[in-house]
């Protein structure tokens, strides 16, 4: 195997990871404040995809520029979502609030495959096939843009969380629920507005998948576990964590695949899992549980 | 009216009878309900679909054909095992005196092990792995080749194209599916190719999951390689996804030679567009001479506009006419007539390749065989068995770059 293969699976893999690491993020964010754990993170990326599909093939707007339509469609539906679902069973035991995400999830599916029938669907864009050559580094062109996109999406939300009122606030309630309530903070549309920006994270990492995947309604189990993969090894409630998980899992079953079996790629990030829960529970970058 | 006469009025009158008997037996006793068990969801909901195409298109071609009304159950998998096995016997519980299906080698397994526990016949419409007629089963019939002949026709037919278009690849790169249809044929493409005298080596073998989110990898490795054919074994969304990268990776093998699904089928032809030309699909197919599949092309024009007739539509359409020819050669929808009347069954006038359709005592169609299909201009082109071909094959595959 020479090292140009090595080389392009790297830079595949990284890309792939950014992307990855962006749909974790919205896993993440949602988890770091509200404590609870979105099983259906899956299949709301999979109705941004469709979203995307739809904007792409009624109107011709290609999925990068429909990006901003649909994460704000998607912040809205997790606004809403959390305001007048989630929050009601948010008091309840782990596994109520379980049952609940996961009914969301088996309904997204549902309603998905009425929508737009059981087939995987595609956005055909004129560059989908394109790729860069520098050297002997032969880079898809749509995974250069999503990895690009990913990285812009991803520092201004790290930017949005560091620098802005509204971000510090939710960062506070997070840190100390009962402490925001005190000092006055509208936790209720704060965790509102975390949910959607977390939604709104699904809906931007659908927009950039849908250039690499086809999208189909049986589509987001296969991500849900992926992002928990990711959250998991980055840290649980981690941004940088998340996006660094994302990383590492797209490198490592990249470069898995070639070392190893394609087929052990899979094997491989859940090997990663396990070897992070045994060594560091908490996650690469994530806190311990106080 | 004499004696004589008497005599031989009355032996009209009963062979008369014998003939019209069964048909009024059989419309007082109602039509045979089949399950017909398909992945309609899950991963491959988009081919047990397609499946059911061939169920939609069945009642009026059955009919003008002079067989007996059909009631379908229908049942979905879910494109799993375990669903696949309750599904049967669901439908059982049902009523179903006759069961179809279930396009994948695992499914069909679980609900074969079903149907021979409650004695109730399985007719599978698509599903490759041998050993499914090898259990010594006696409710259980397939009339598609097991993996060991679609190898064995298709390395024959290669060797033919290649003999046509006097060039050969010399080495291949193997991909296959690593679920059971994909082991199977890996295991059988080991045995097989020596006794066939094959001019190529197989200098990479790639096993991947059939649903990976990204075979760049995968492509990667198989062009690094140096390989100048691929060979492989793939399904539907994996198989546009191998495509896609060898375009974006710039890789055109001299041949692609398929040996499963996903190649020839109309979501790759329709979400490939120019890209999907010049794969060649070694599969099951119809003889697109025969009067029956120029049928089943119409009624699928008719009913499916830009839909082609494919293996999924054929296989899933002749196994319901197995069921119908068997139901009204038995006159009855009692289980073990009918598994009688299925194992007797000789059907000339079919639509697959191959002389008819038969079962030895394994209950194996064994004279069913494949076609060698081209993709060419957004259709699927028989280019082999010479009998049932129509053009000749484009050879090398043209390259993806200059389209």
């Amino acid at each position: 195997m020479s090292g140009g293969l090595y080389l392009n699976v790297a830079v595949s893999g990284l890309l792939t990871g950014l992307i990855y690491g962006l749909s974790a993020l919205g896993l993440s964010v949602i988890f770091g404040v509200i404590r609870i754990v979105n099983f259906a993170h899956g299949e709301m990326m999979v109705l941004g995809m469709f979203a995307t599909l739809v904007l792409f093939r009624a109107l011709g707007i290609d999925p990068l520029l429909s990006l901003p339509l649909v994460a704000a469609a998607l912040f809205a539906f997790g606004y809403l979502l959390q305001d007048l679902v989630v929050r009601r069973v948010a008091h309840l035991a782990d596994h109520m609030q379980f049952l609940l995400m996961a009914s969301i999830a088996v309904m997204l599916i549902s309603v998905c495959l009425m929508l737009f029938g059981p087939d995987a669907q595609n956005a055909q864009v004129s560059y989908g096939f394109d790729s860069f050559a520098i050297g002997p580094l032969l880079v898809d062109k749509v995974r250069v843009y999503a990895g690009a996109a990913a990285l812009v999406v991803s520092g201004l939300l790290f930017a949005f969380f560091h620098y802005t009122p509204t971000g510090k606030a939710i960062r506070a309630c997070g840190d100390n629920y009962t402490g925001a309530l005190v000092v006055g903070l509208n936790v209720r549309r704060l965790y509102a507005l975390t949910f959607g920006i977390g939604t709104a994270c699904l809906g931007a990492a659908g927009a950039i998948m849908l250039l690499l995947v086809d999208v189909h309604p049986y589509l987001g189990p296969s991500y849900t576990l992926l992002a928990f993969i990711i959250v998991i090894i980055g840290g649980m409630g981690s941004l940088p964590g998340a996006l660094l998980g994302g990383i590492l899992i797209g490198v490592s079953e990249a470069l898995a695949g070639v070392i190893l079996q394609p087929s052990l790629k899979s094997a491989f990030s859940f090997g990663l899992l396990i070897l992070v829960l045994l060594v560091r529970p908490q996650g690469l970058l994530g806190k311990v549980a106080r | 009216m004499d004696r004589r006469h008497l005599l031989a009025s009355g032996a009209a009158l009963g062979a008369t009878s014998t003939l019209i008997l069964p048909t009024r037996l059989l419309a007082a006793a109602g039509p045979l309900k089949v399950g017909v068990i398909l992945p309609r969801s899950g991963v491959q909901a988009g081919i047990g679909q397609d499946c059911q195409r061939g169920v939609d298109i069945a009642a009026p071609i059955l009919k003008a054909m002079g067989m007996p009304d059909l009631q379908i159950l229908s049942g979905d998998t879910e494109s799993k095992v375990e669903t696949a096995r309750s599904t049967a016997e669901k439908l059982i519980g049902e009523g179903a005196q006759l069961l179809i299906g279930a396009f994948d080698s695992g499914q069909t397994t679980a609900i074969a092990q079903v149907a021979e526990q409650k004695g109730v016949p399985l007719v599978i419409n698509i599903a490759a792995a041998p050993q499914i007629t090898e259990q010594g089963y006696k409710f259980v019939f397939r009339n598609f080749p097991t993996a060991g002949t679609i190898l064995a026709n298709a390395f024959e037919q290669q060797n033919a194209i290649f003999k046509q278009v006097g060039d050969a690849p010399k080495t291949v790169v193997f991909m296959h599916v690593n679920d059971t249809f994909g082991t199977a044929m890996a295991g059988g493409i080991g045995k097989l190719m020596p006794k066939f005298n094959v001019p190529y080596k197989v200098v990479e073998t790639i096993p991947y999951d059939p649903r990976a989110r990204d075979l760049s990898v995968e492509i990667s490795k198989a062009k690094a390689s140096g390989a100048e054919a691929l060979l492989c074994v793939s399904r539907l969304n994996d198989a546009i996804l191998l495509t896609r990268e060898m375009i974006k990776q710039r890789w055109t093998p001299k041949a692609v030679m398929s040996m499963g699904p996903g190649w020839y089928e109309d979501q790759y032809l329709k979400t490939l567009g120019k890209y999907s030309d010049g794969p060649l699909t070694f599969s099951p197919w119809y003889d697109p001479k025969k009067k029956l599949s120029q049928t089943l092309v119409a009624a699928m024009a008719k009913s499916f506009p830009g839909v082609n007739l494919n293996t999924n539509h054929v296989f899933t359409f002749e196994a319901l006419l197995v069921a119908a020819d068997a139901y009204k050669r038995a006159g009855s929808s009692d289980p073990k007539a009918l598994a009688e009347a299925i194992r007797k069954t000789n059907i000339a006038d079919n639509s697959s390749m191959g002389p008819g359709i038969m079962f030895n005592a394994k209950g194996q169609n064994d004279k069913v065989v494949d076609g060698a299909v081209q993709n060419v201009g957004g259709k699927q082109v028989v280019v082999q068995p010479e009998a049932s071909a129509i053009a000749k094959p484009i050879w090398p595959m043209p390259a993806y770059d200059k389209r």
